[in-house]
This record gives C-alpha cells, structure tokens and sequence, in this order.
C-alpha cells in the first residue's frame, strides 16, 4: 500500500464537514502555522518538500512562491486554480467533493506564507455542486474562526471567496484565469511580466493548483523533509492519478510517486487492467494534451526498462519515445480504440477551446480537426498525413500561451506512434468506417493487426 | 450569436438584485467587473438564458459599457445566448467518455427527444447538446443539467430514459 497525505481519510463518514475533518487531524497546520511559524518559514518548507505544481507545468511550488514581489502598500493575492478542464483530469473535482476543507486549509496556510488577505478559488462554472460544497466548507471555517479577522488571535486576516467560471478550457491558463476573474474574456496575457510581478487587478499574485494547495497542508503538518522522502527523484510527494478510459476500475488513486506504470495499470489496488479483458493499445499519461504512447512504450522505455509514474520517467526519451505526466490525467484504450477518431476528438476540442488570440493556434486547430474529420471519415489521403506534421509544427511554439503546443502535440505523437493506422484508413477508407486497425504495429503483439496491412509492410 | 431583435426591457426582482449585491462585495473597490461571470450565471438561473435587456441591465449595474457584457457572454460556452428547453441535457462529448459511449448515448437522446442538437422539443421542456470535457472521465458516460448542473454518470440507454421520464413526471408535477 502506497501512502496516502491527501486521500487518506476519504471514505469517512462526513469528512466533507469541519467536524469530521478536525477528529481527523484537520486544521492543525493552520495552528501550527499562524501561531509558530513565519511566513518566510512556510515558503522554505515547501521549497524543501520538492513539491511541483500538480496543475500540468510540474514547476517547483516552493520556487514560484519566492519569485511573489512584495512592495510595500501592495496588496497580494494567492488564487486557487480549479478551473479543472483536461480532457482524463477529474481530481480536483474529486479532492473538493469528498474532502473541500483540505483545500481551504491548505489556502489559509498558503494565503498566510504568501502574505495575502483576500484569496480566490476560481472553480470552473459547470461545478456549481461543488462551488456550493465550497461555500458551505468556507461558512463552516469562518464560524470555527479559521477565516476572517484576526484567525486564532493571531492578528492575520483572511477572506476566501469562490469565483465560478464561465464554461472555457483555456482559462486553466493562469493568466487567462487572472483575465477572467477580472471579468473578461479568457485571453492569455503576454509574459513577462508574470503574476508574481503583476497578476490579478496588477498586483503580484500566485496562481496554485488544488492539489498543489491541499498538498501544502502535510508539507507543514510534518515537515518539508518528510514529504521529499516519499517519491523518486526530483519526483516528490505523492500525485493524485484520474484513471479513466477502458480501465476495470476507473477512478482517482493517490500514488507514490515512482509507481511502476505496469503496477498502476494491471493491479488491483489500483485499476486493475483493461475492462472486458481486452489488451492495452495506448496510454495517454498526463491529459489530453501529453503525447499519446502505445501500450510497449507505456510500460518500459525503448531500451526494455521498466517505466515509473513519475516526471522524469514519463519523459523519458523525449517526445520520440516519452510522454509527460502533466495533470495525472490517465487515458487507456483498449484494442478495439481508433486512435484516428481519437485525435480528431482531441483536435475538435482544441479548436472549439482555442480562445482566437494567435493565428497560428486558431486557423491551426481548425486545420488539424478538418483534415483528421477527412482522414477518419474516409476522404484523406495520403498528403494529408503530411500535411497534418505539418499544420501541427507551425502550432507548436508560436503562441502566446501553450495552448497551441497542447493542441499539436497529440497529434505529432499520433502520427510519430500509429502513422500505420493513418494509413490504413486511406488505403481502406471503406473498411475504416465498420471496423476498427486494432492493436498498431508498434504495440505488443501484432499479431492483431489486419493481414492485408502485415502484408504491405 | 447574439439576438438582438429581443428588445422587452428587462426589470431585475429585488431578490435578484439583494443576490448581485452580495457577491460585489466579494471584490476591492472598483474592481465590481469581476462580479460578471459570477451576476450572468444568477440572471441565467432567474430567466433561462442571457437576453440582451438583461445583459444591458447588468452592465448599468456594474457601471460598465454592455459591449464589455456581450463579449464575455459570447466567449464563455456556459451562457445560452437564446432560449433553450426547461431541461438542457449537456452530455460530455470528448475522448475519454468517447471510449466508454459517449457517441451512442448521444444519438439516443436525438432519436428520444426527437429534436437535433441546439433545438427544443415542441413543449419547450428539452434541448441536448455536445459539450467538451466536464472533468468526470472516470464515470462516463456523463451529462449534466442546468442551472443546478446535478451529474448523471456511468450513463446507459436506459438510465437516460429513466432520466428523462422522471424530468417529464417533475414537470406536471409542477
């Protein structure tokens, strides 16, 4: 059993509210906070912990926190992100449902290091459950004296305020969320400079995950030290993992870091191997937007090595032969999945998410759903494979925020991994509309793939 | 699109109005604009949809110029920028419930209400469409409904037929 810091207490009866949360343990880190450390203390545990934002970027918490300016007279901000929008990424939503005060303690030990005395959790606008959820949990704080003024006699002041959203993918952006909050349309401001230096209403702000906030209450409960010793690596801490797709148990499991992949996938604690007894086709790690892998890279790197749910080693390789871990957004296909249909439906989400700011990403993700709508329909050809490589390189890297290398890289890696099954349905555009490549020629075993196409290679 | 040939002006209740004051406050002194997401989901609940009478009574009440309202009604998929059935059914149509069903359960709520995606049913009661990802993946099939936005998961032919059964025997109820 791998340890648990932030699911541990799940399945008790009324954790959802202060009370339970409390005989829990809830609540002491902002006691041990507010009444025995500094603001400056906080921050040095965390950058001790290892923590990364458990958003998608995996950049240092501890890091992004010391970069927050702090001129004089300027008020701060500390804004929740949970905006939770991924394509495989239900978390959040999973973390504020059944446990909504890890999130708002963890927000009032962040706001306090972060020196900031009104915070906002911008919750995207389709959880208005869990908004009301978080409503409730924050009255109940409030009441028990952990919000407000003077919090524990402590002299520091707290409001925590929920923001709904509007509906939009790309205000998981943080400063298309800062926009957005501001009451505008969800466009990604231009950086430099950066929310540390001027984020909402132009003071210096930090934009967190949920994960990231509910993880800073164990970092402080024992200690930054404790938490690095859990995980591999630059990995630390544990990961909260959406395991969704043709799975026998689909669900959000906190992991250790530096879990097998093969143990996540195949094993009964976790999701206990592909449903109906099918084989695996591909993995998509980290959220729609990481590069897909078929089932043989999924599981080991190129050289035969055992691969690990972790940062470093879901990259391992690079893009030719890695992924990401991104938000934990876990997607397997079984195989009777068409990986062609596949990314046109990531391609169509992109393009309808593409908030139209920079050319490249909103004419490019019209192009990529077009031309791959023509190919999985059965009108491609072979040029359009190409022309799609090409479409999705002049994406990548040419927009203000990374949405566009979000809605390209899906596509390179469907190509670069299944480019056989690409083909397979120009050359059998008719066959391609009732049946399904099956497992590709790349994935273990082969011996699944149509005899004609074994005969062409 | 925005309909702009609706022209009844629009007179907010004072509960409504009670509710919109309560959440300026949330933010700094001129900082109202960042009520507006937050005050169209409140009109969205009181009238069903975002009219723009409504839009222009929201921008007199943030003191901001309607224009700044229409983009950002237009920009957000949430708000129903013409009138929609009572019961909007939302389903996920992005790729991990599109490998549990998603597709299927779709062209099941087309041939049941009878109406295609946007349209409302002749008693006004459904409309259906395609939404992106709802960040449920692991419980797919799923769909929700306004302006509660209550989830239905692990969704099948026959539990949408429940569903929409039980939303109609509500409503003569009512």
């Amino acid at each position: 059993m791998g340890r648990k810091l932030l699911l541990e207490h799940i399945n008790v009866p009324g954790i959802n509210t202060l009370e339970v949360y409390r005989q829990k343990g809830g609540y002491r880190a902002v006691e041990k906070a507010l009444k025995t450390l500094t603001p400056d203390e906080i921050v040095e545990e965390v950058k001790k912990s290892g923590l990364r934002g458990r958003g998608g970027a995996g950049f240092p918490t501890g890091m992004k926190w010391s970069f927050l300016a702090k001129p004089e007279g300027v008020p701060r901000y500390l804004v929740c992100n949970a905006d939770e929008s991924e394509p495989g990424t239900f978390k959040d939503r999973y973390l504020m449902t059944h446990i909504p005060h890890a999130l708002i303690e963890g927000m009032i030990v962040s706001s306090f290091a972060l020196g900031a005395n009104t915070s906002y959790i911008y919750v995207r606008g389709e959880m208005m459950p869990q908004i009301r959820i978080l409503e409730r949990a924050i009255a109940e704080a409030k009441a028990a004296g952990f919000l407000g003024k003077n919090i524990l006699g402590t002299g520091y002041d707290l409001e925590l305020y929920v923001q709904p959203g509007g509906g939009a993918y790309i205000c998981g952006e943080e400063t298309a969320l800062l926009e957005s909050l501001e009451g505008k349309r969800g466009n990604p401001r231009i950086k430099p400079p950066f929310p540390a230096i001027a984020g909402l209403y132009g003071c210096p702000t930090v934009v967190n995950n949920v994960e990231s906030i509910a993880a800073v209450v164990p970092i402080v409960n024992d200690g930054g030290d404790e938490y690095a010793k859990i995980g591999i690596g630059r990995s630390t801490g544990t990961k909260l993992i959406s395991a969704s797709g043709n799975l026998v148990k689909p669900g959000v499991y906190e992991i250790e870091l530096g879990l097998p992949v093969e143990e996540f996938i195949y094993s009964d604690e976790y999701c206990g191997g592909i449903a109906n007894g099918k084989r695996l086709k591909a993995t998509v790690a980290g959220g729609s937007s990481v590069p897909i892998l078929p089932a043989n890279l999924t599981l080991r790197y190129a050289n035969g090595e055992p691969r690990l749910m972790s940062y470093e080693s879901l990259s391992e390789g690079g893009f030719a032969t890695g992924t990401m871990l991104g938000s934990g957004g876990f997607i397997a296909f079984d195989e009777d999945q068409c990986i062609v249909r596949n990314t046109w439906n990531f391609s169509r989400f992109y393009h309808h998410e593409s908030c139209g700011q920079c050319s490249p990403c909103r004419e490019g993700t019209g192009w990529l759903e077009k031309i791959l709508h023509k190919i999985e329909f059965g009108h491609g050809t072979m040029d359009d494979i190409d022309l799609l490589w090409d479409v999705q390189r002049k994406i990548e890297g040419n927009t203000i925020c990374p949405l566009g290398d979000a809605a390209s890289w899906p596509v390179a890696s469907a190509i670069r991994h299944f480019r056989d099954e690409f083909e397979w349905h120009v050359k059998e555009p008719m066959k391609s509309q009732s049946t399904n490549y099956g497992l590709a020629n790349y994935a273990n075993p082969i011996e699944k793939a149509p005899e004609e196409v074994k005969s062409q290679n | 699109m925005l309909k702009v040939e609706e022209t009844q002006p629009v007179e907010f209740s004072s509960a409504l109005l009670a509710k919109f004051d309560e959440v300026v406050k949330r933010y700094p002194e001129g900082r109202q604009k960042s009520a507006l997401l937050p005050l169209l989901h409140l009109v969205q609940e009181a009238y069903g949809w975002t009219s723009v009478p409504a839009m222009d009574k929201v921008a007199e009440y943030l003191n901001i110029q309607p224009i700044e309202v229409y983009e950002v009604a237009s920009f957000y998929t949430m708000y129903f920028l013409e009138p929609k059935g009572k019961y909007v059914l939302e389903v996920c149509r992005t790729g991990p419930c599109c490998l549990v069903g998603a597709e299927k359960i779709m062209s099941h709520i087309e041939q049941k209400l009878g109406v295609k995606e946007g349209e409302v049913t002749a008693d006004g009661l459904f409309s259906w469409r395609g939404v992106e990802c709802l960040a449920a993946c692991g419980f797919g099939p799923v769909l929700q409904i306004g302006p509660e936005y209550t989830f239905y998961e692990n969704l099948t032919e026959q539990s949408v037929d429940q569903l929409i059964d039980d939303l109609k025997n509500k409503d003569l109820r009512q």
